[in-house]
Formats: C-alpha cells, sequence, structure tokens
C-alpha cells in the first residue's frame, strides 16, 4: 500500500460519494485504502476477470472468496451487466447498501431512497438471485443459487425438490416465478437491516 | 386465554360433575396430606412396641403367647420420605390442573401468584394443625433437585441464533448489570442503616459486608421467576432473550460476590488483593462452567452415536450426562447453571442428527414435564417458606430495599443500554428499556441463597429473609401481574408464531454467505467471518466425529427440508390421510396446471382442496389410506429390549417414494387431458 493518501481531500470526489452514500470521510478513506490493496495494476479500476486465463482477477487477492459458495456471484454484483471493470465510486455505492439502517433518519421528499434502506438492501439481494434482471427469480435460477450453496453433496432429485417446495410456498400469483414483492414477503420475519448490515460500516 | 379453556361455562367456577370430582380429589389429597402424618405420629409406636415385645418372647425361649395375627397394619414410618414427596407433587400438579379450570383467573394472575398463594395456604393450614412445618425450601434440595430441571430444559431448547446475535448486551446487562445493583443497593442500604436519628435500632449493627452480601442476594434476576411469568406474555424474541439469557448468565456473578463476600463478612474487611482475586474467580467460575458443560455435552454427542440399537436408553444419556456436569460444577464451586446450558447448547446439534425421532419426543417432553413440576413446586414451597418464617419484620429495612431494587434497574437498564447502544446494530429503544427493566424479577435462588446464611456469622439472617422475600412478593405478584396489560397498553411487539418456511432457510444462508463475503472484500474480520469459520470447523472435523454415518455429511439445508417432510408427513399420517390434504403436496401443484384459469391468492390449504378434481382426489386418498393401514400394522407389538425399527422413520421412506410415484403418474396423464383440452 504505502501511498501517501492519508487526506481524504486526494481520494477523487470524496465529498460527492459521502454524501451520497452516508459514509463518514474515516470509512471512504479505509475502503479506498481497501480498494487500492485489491488494486494490484494500479489502474483505479478493478477488473472481473484476468483475460487469458478467465480466473477472478483483481477480487482473487481476497482468498477467502474462493471458499465461499456464492463466491462468484458476490463479485459479479459488484460489476454492471456488461462491463467488466468497477471504479471506486461504485465500489463504495455497492458496499454502502450494507451500512446499518439509519432509523431516525428523516429524509425530504426530493431526496432519493437511501442505499442502505431496508428495500435497497433486499433488492440488492434479489438482483444475486435474479441474474438476468427479468424482475423475477425463476425455477432455473432458483436451481443455480441452491446448487452453489449445496454443492455435490445433494442429489439433482432433492434439489429440484426443494426448489419446487420453496417455489410452492412463496409464489402467491401462481405465474412459477418469484418476483420481488414475493421475495420481500417470504422474509417478512428477518430483520433484514439487522442481517444485511456490517458494523464496522457505520 | 380464554380461548384456553374451551368451555362453554360461565365466568366463574365451573360447576360441572368431572370438575367438581377433581375439586373433591384436591381436598381428599389435602386431608391426607395433613392427617397421615399426624396419625403416623402414634402408630409407629405401637407396631415398634409390638415388635419388640415379639422379639423379647422370641428370646424367652420360644414360649411365646400367640398373638393373633395382624391383618391390617399401619406402618407409616416406612414409606414416609417417598410418599410425601409424591403427596406434593401430585399437590403440585392437581394445583396446576387447577388453574385452569378457572378461565378468569388463568388470564389475569400469573400461575405464579396462584401457585404461591396455594403455598401460603398449605403452610397455614400445616401450621393450624400444630405440626411442624417441614423444611421444605432445604437449599440442598432446591439446588440439587428442583433447580436443574428448569435449567436444563432453558438450555437444551435455547435458541442459539439470537442468545449468540445479542451476547454483547446480554453479558453487558448480566456481569456490569448484576455489579451495579449489587453495589448500589448494598451500599445505599448500609448508608441508611447508619443515618438512623435518636434511639439505637438493630439496624446499627449492620456492618458493610453483610449489606452488601444482602446487595449481591438481591441484586440477581432469577431464571424460575423470569421464564414463568414471560412464557404467558408471549413477546417478541429479542426482549425475550435479553431477561432471559441476563438472568441464566448473572450466576456467575452471583456465585462469585456471594462466596467472596461470606467469606470476609467474618474477617469484616476486604483488601484489594481480595478485589483483584475475586475478579480472577470471576473468571474462573464463568469459562469454567461453560468448559465443563462443554465438556460433558461432546461427551454425550459422542456417545449418542453409538445408540442406534438401543434407542430405549438414549434420552437417558441426555439427562444424565447433563445432570452430572451440574454436579461437576457445583462441585468445584463453578457455576452450575451456566455449566448445564452449555452441556444442552452444545450436545443439542449432534445429538438430534443421532437420535430417532421418539427419543427426540421423548425428551423434549420430559424436560417440559420435569421443569413444568420443579416450576410449581418452587413455587408452593415459597409459599410454604414464607409462612414458616423465621422473620423479623424491620420496616426501615425492607421498604428501603424494595425501592433501592427498583431504582437501581431503572437506573442501570438505562445507563447500560445508553452505552450499549453505541454498539449495537439494531438499537433498544426506550419501550425495550422499559421491559427489560420491568422484567427483572427475583425468585427463590435468592431465598435459598439467602436460607444458606450462617446464622452465627449473620445475627440479621431472619431479617434478611424477610427482606428477600418481601421483594420476591413485591416483583412476582406486582410485577408480574402488571406486566402483561403493560405489554399490551405499549404495543410490544409480541412474538410471531409461525413456523419457519423453507424460503427462509435459504435466504438466510444466502444472506449469510453473502455478509460473509462482503466483510472479506472488505478486509473486515467481523462477526460473519468468524461465524462461517465456525461453522466451516464444524462440518470439517466435529460432525464427523459426533455424528453417526451418512447424516454427517448432510447440509443443513438439506436436514431442514428433511425435518420439514417428515413433520408433514406425519400430521399426514396422523390425520388419518383423508380429510384435508396439506397444500405443499407435489402432487397439488400437479393438479393445479390442468386447471387453466387464473385463481385469486387464497390460503394454501384451500386452494388445494378446491382445485383437485374429484375423481383424483378419491385415488390420492385411497393410496395414502392403504399405505396407513400398513404402517398402523407395524406399530402393534414391541417389547421393552427390542424396539422395532422405528415404523415412522421407515413407513416414510416408502409413503414419499410413493407420493414421487403419483407425481410421475399425474404428469404422464396431464399431457392427454391438455391435449384433448386444446381441441
Amino acid at each position: 500500500m504505502g501511498s501517501s493518501n492519508s487526506s481524504v481531500n486526494n481520494i477523487p470526489n470524496a465529498q460527492e460519494l459521502m454524501q451520497e452514500t452516508g459514509f463518514s470521510a474515516a470509512h471512504i478513506l479505509r475502503l479506498h485504502e481497501r480498494f487500492e490493496f485489491l488494486d494490484k495494476h494500479k489502474c483505479g479500476q478493478l477488473r472481473l476477470v484476468d483475460r487469458p486465463t478467465n480466473q477472478p482477477q483483481d477480487f482473487g487477492a481476497v482468498q477467502e472468496l474462493a471458499l465461499n459458495p456464492i463466491g462468484d456471484s458476490i463479485i459479479s454484483a459488484f460489476f454492471s451487466p456488461g462491463q467488466e471493470t468497477v471504479d471506486f465510486a461504485s465500489f463504495v455505492r455497492i458496499l454502502a447498501h450494507f451500512r446499518p439502517t439509519d432509523r431516525n433518519q428523516s429524509r425530504d421528499g426530493a431526496q432519493q431512497e437511501p442505499a442502505n434502506s431496508s428495500i435497497r438492501k433486499l433488492k440488492f439481494a434479489f438482483q444475486m438471485y435474479d441474474q438476468d434482471r427479468d424482475g423475477k427469480i425463476s425455477r432455473a435460477e432458483l436451481l443455480q443459487v441452491l446448487r452453489a450453496m449445496l454443492g455435490i453433496q445433494v442429489t439433482e432429485e432433492q434439489l429440484q425438490s426443494i426448489a419446487e417446495r420453496a417455489i410452492q410456498e412463496a409464489d402467491l400469483d401462481r405465474d412459477d416465478a418469484i418476483s420481488f414483492d414475493e421475495f420481500r414477503k417470504s422474509l417478512e420475519k428477518v430483520d433484514i437491516d439487522h442481517k444485511m448490515s456490517i458494523r464496522f460500516l457505520r | 386465554m380464554a380461548s384456553r379453556t374451551g368451555t362453554h361455562s360461565p365466568a366463574g367456577i365451573c360447576k360441572s360433575l368431572p370438575e367438581r370430582g377433581l375439586l373433591l380429589l384436591m381436598v381428599l389429597v389435602f386431608l391426607e396430606g395433613s392427617v397421615l402424618p399426624l396419625g403416623a405420629a402414634s402408630s409407629p409406636d405401637v407396631t415398634h412396641q409390638a415388635n419388640s415385645d415379639n422379639h423379647i418372647v422370641k428370646e424367652a425361649g420360644h414360649n411365646f403367647t400367640k398373638k393373633p395375627f395382624p391383618v391390617l397394619s399401619l406402618d407409616y414410618h416406612h414409606i414416609q420420605a417417598p410418599f410425601e414427596i409424591s403427596l406434593w407433587v401430585l399437590l403440585a400438579s392437581l394445583m396446576k390442573l387447577g388453574f385452569h379450570l378457572i378461565p378468569r383467573l388463568s388470564g389475569i394472575v400469573p400461575e405464579s401468584c396462584l401457585l404461591i398463594v396455594v403455598g401460603l395456604l398449605v403452610g397455614g393450614l400445616i401450621k393450624l394443625a400444630g405440626e411442624q412445618v417441614p423444611p421444605v425450601l432445604d437449599s440442598r434440595l432446591f439446588f440439587l433437585c428442583l433447580l436443574p430441571p428448569i435449567i436444563l430444559d432453558a438450555g437444551y431448547f435455547l435458541p442459539i441464533r439470537p442468545f449468540m446475535e445479542n451476547l454483547g448486551t446480554i453479558l453487558m446487562f448480566a456481569v456490569v448489570g448484576t455489579l451495579w445493583n449489587a453495589f448500589f443497593v448494598g451500599g445505599l442500604l448500609y448508608a441508611v442503616c447508619q443515618i438512623q436519628p435518636g434511639n439505637p435500632s438493630i439496624l446499627h449493627q449492620l456492618e458493610l459486608l453483610p449489606c452488601l452480601l444482602f446487595g449481591s442476594i438481591i441484586s440477581a434476576v432469577d431464571p424460575v421467576a423470569v421464564l414463568a411469568v414471560f412464557e404467558e406474555i408471549h413477546i417478541n424474541e429479542l426482549l425475550h432473550i435479553l431477561v432471559f439469557g441476563e438472568s441464566l448468565l448473572n450466576d456467575a456473578v452471583t456465585v462469585v460476590l456471594y462466596h467472596l463476600f461470606e467469606e470476609y463478612a467474618g474477617v469484616g474487611s476486604v483488601t484489594v488483593m481480595d478485589v483483584f482475586l475475586g475478579i480472577i474467580s470471576f473468571l474462573v467460575v464463568a469459562v469454567g462452567g461453560v468448559l465443563v458443560g462443554a465438556i460433558y455435552g461432546i461427551l454425550a454427542a459422542f456417545t449418542s452415536r453409538f445408540t442406534s440399537h438401543t434407542r430405549v436408553i438414549e434420552p437417558l444419556f441426555v439427562f444424565v450426562y447433563s445432570y452430572m456436569a451440574y454436579l461437576s460444577a457445583e462441585m468445584f464451586h463453578l457455576s452450575g447453571i451456566m455449566s448445564l446450558i452449555a452441556c444442552g447448547a452444545v450436545m443439542r446439534p449432534y445429538v438430534e442428527a443421532n437420535i430417532s425421532h421418539k427419543s427426540h419426543t421423548t425428551i423434549k417432553y420430559f424436560l417440559k414435564m420435569w421443569s413444568s413440576v420443579s416450576e410449581t413446586l418452587i413455587f408452593i414451597f415459597l409459599g410454604v417458606a414464607t409462612v414458616e418464617g423465621p422473620h423479623n419484620w424491620n420496616w426501615t429495612f425492607v421498604t428501603v430495599t424494595v425501592i433501592l431494587c427498583l431504582v437501581a434497574r431503572v437506573i442501570g437498564v438505562v445507563g447500560l443500554t445508553y452505552v450499549i447502544n453505541k454498539f449495537r446494530i439494531v438499537k433498544l429503544t426506550t419501550k425495550d428499556q422499559f421491559i427489560v427493566a420491568y422484567g427483572g424479577l427475583r425468585g427463590a435462588i435468592a431465598f435459598s441463597l439467602g436460607f444458606l446464611l450462617n446464622k452465627d456469622h449473620f445475627p440479621l439472617r431472619d431479617m434478611f429473609l424477610t427482606a428477600i422475600i418481601t421483594v420476591i412478593f413485591f416483583t412476582v405478584f406486582v410485577q408480574g401481574m402488571t406486566i402483561k396489560p403493560l405489554v399490551e397498553l405499549l404495543a410490544v411487539k409480541k412474538k410471531q408464531e409461525a413456523k419457519r418456511s423453507i424460503n427462509e432457510e435459504i435466504h438466510t444462508q444466502f444472506l449469510d454467505h453473502l455478509l460473509t463475503g462482503i466483510e472479506d472484500i472488505c478486509g473486515h474480520y467481523g462477526h460473519h467471518h468468524w461465524k462461517d469459520k465456525l461453522n466451516r470447523f464444524n462440518k470439517k472435523y466435529v460432525k464427523k466425529c459426533l455424528i453417526a454415518g451418512e447424516r454427517s455429511k448432510e447440509p443443513q439445508l438439506i436436514a431442514f427440508y428433511h425435518k420439514m417432510e417428515m413433520k408433514q408427513a406425519i400430521e399426514l399420517v396422523e390425520s388419518g390421510g383423508g380429510v384435508k390434504l396439506p397444500s405443499a403436496m407435489p402432487s397439488a401443484v400437479s393438479m393445479q396446471n390442468i386447471q387453466p384459469k387464473k385463481l385469486p391468492p387464497a390460503k394454501p390449504a384451500e386452494r388445494a382442496l378446491s382445485n383437485l378434481p374429484k375423481g383424483r382426489e378419491e385415488e390420492i386418498r385411497k393410496i395414502l389410506r392403504s399405505n396407513l393401514q400398513r404402517t398402523r400394522q407395524r406399530l402393534r407389538s414391541y417389547n421393552r429390549h427390542t424396539l422395532l425399527a422405528d415404523p415412522y422413520e421407515d413407513g416414510l421412506g416408502d409413503l414419499l417414494i410413493k407420493k414421487q410415484k403419483m407425481i410421475e403418474l399425474e404428469r404422464k396423464n396431464e399431457s392427454e387431458p391438455a391435449a384433448l383440452s386444446t381441441e
């Protein structure tokens, strides 16, 4: 790391980011350090895959992600569809989803829904299931996630029956897919604010 | 609460015949219990006399006069102890039955209050009869027999996830909160006692250390009382686990403070060294207790791995290992409660994977039964012990104690929450704080600890006991009775009743992985990271050791799914398979595909019924019924030594296969009518 970016002013658009995401200066600084750590080639952007080998490039520096069953999906979630690079601003914006919710925050009508509200958090999770961005989690997409999480220990039949049951339980309008509202309803008992927040991102 | 009774009688005591019979039975048991010991006072002499007579006569050389053979004789002493114990247990259980027959009462007054009143009555009766009130709340009996079942029940069924998530908060309340309470109450009590104007009263004799000891006894929130009251108000999980967790974990603090002050009250002073040793002792007591419990828990889990051929004694291992964990911890003066909780919590996931479904049910019901009886007995005995005394009522002392306890609790909770909220993601609101403060009930543990005090070292022990009892009565009666209306008034979130669905399980696991990944990307070793590491360690090494056979490799989601399927299939079998089909049967879905029209999102059960074409429904019912008969036949006979392979578990496999075959059949037939309907 070694760079002398000890002041938040050296980071481009720092003030805007702080305002948009609600992160404090200290957090932006810390995230910037982390970004630079991941950005091995110092090009100011994180790359999705290393072209020749097709291995996850910059995010590969995080070894634990390789052990994570949905590691690949998490990495792809940082990149907008179609793009292969992500800059610091987008990096921070994605991570802003995981800030703890400010319960007493008052917003004026003009302001957009903050990134760390419950709805936005759920939307982020939903989009990780819904790879083709059609607004619904189809059976195939659910199966894909289940396969990733359960791995080789389970037979195809068992996976099918679990997916079947899950869709039956959640699908209220009988279209054989889970829409965002149904997703939200099935998670209504889970405290999303607590579950999807990282403590240090306060 | 009105729904609980379900009888059609008007409010008030039910006057139907069976209930009258029950009341009569209770009165008879009462009388028998009190009369027999009285009658027995005279008879043993008779029998002993007769025996000694015969003996002497025999010794005098075989020329004895022949007495008429005693056709019927009374020998109470022979069976006295077990008989009295059984009588008490019977009384407790009948009381429990009786309360639920009186509909209005059980809604207003919590059971614990009623039981204490019953205890008072029984104690009063015994005293009126002139008999010596038995020292029922003997500390050894309490700590070794009555308390463990309740704690084991709580520990075995402790919801681990909310407990761990809130562990920091719980520990703060338990450790810092209890310390604060103890010193505040003890210190201020001493100060108040010293400022008695004019005529020197008995209070002047009270030194600082006994005051602090008293403070530490009275400041501990009692798990039994909390469980008894909170069970009836169905409050949300977070608050329940906070208050309950606090009541369990403060045992370590209480143990240390109690022993520390008791030791040094004789000497009269405490040095800095002693305080330092006290702190170390606290760590030893807490961590040691947990370790002892965990070791026994692992032993129990390991033992359960080999029980596949002797299913009958599986529950026994759970109970005996846990009890031994408690006793071992008590042996070293470690915290027995924490040891028991640790044992139950550690062994549960592994034992449940190993034991049969029936053993699981047995364990559940035995634990509930024992803890229920224990709790009832504790409250009754509290009432009886109150009547017995010894009492030394001192207005100043008692009122100041009660007030100080309340004030200390409120200040403690508010102050601690202010600090805790800085570190919590989901903050505690004022309402939450109020419930936590109000739920700080004292109970029988405080009384027993007070009872254990040595009269020589603590001349004012009786005064202490009176004050302790007053505080207990105040918290249980006043706070216990009013907490329910207050919860309604403040609109505190209630417990959500519905079961966990498979969607929740899938998504929660997904989110766990997601958060772990994000933490790793941020380079932050947070709470998800460590949880993930623990899970990985558990899966790789621990499960292989402690779980038998194939199930050691089963991922959690599959286990959950199987449990759900099994539960549903058992419901199906139990309900006779005829009346209503559970909605999530896969065949129901394929049925609906036959009907092309779109339906409004009705409740799942109704959906299943209204859409199935009549013919199909009959077919399914026939198949299920025939399966059911086969299952029932297997249940007919078994002896104690060879329990047949669990019929539910085996028959289920068949049932599930049959279900699958039906689905295939339906799907095949589906294509034909669909083809027909399009033309």
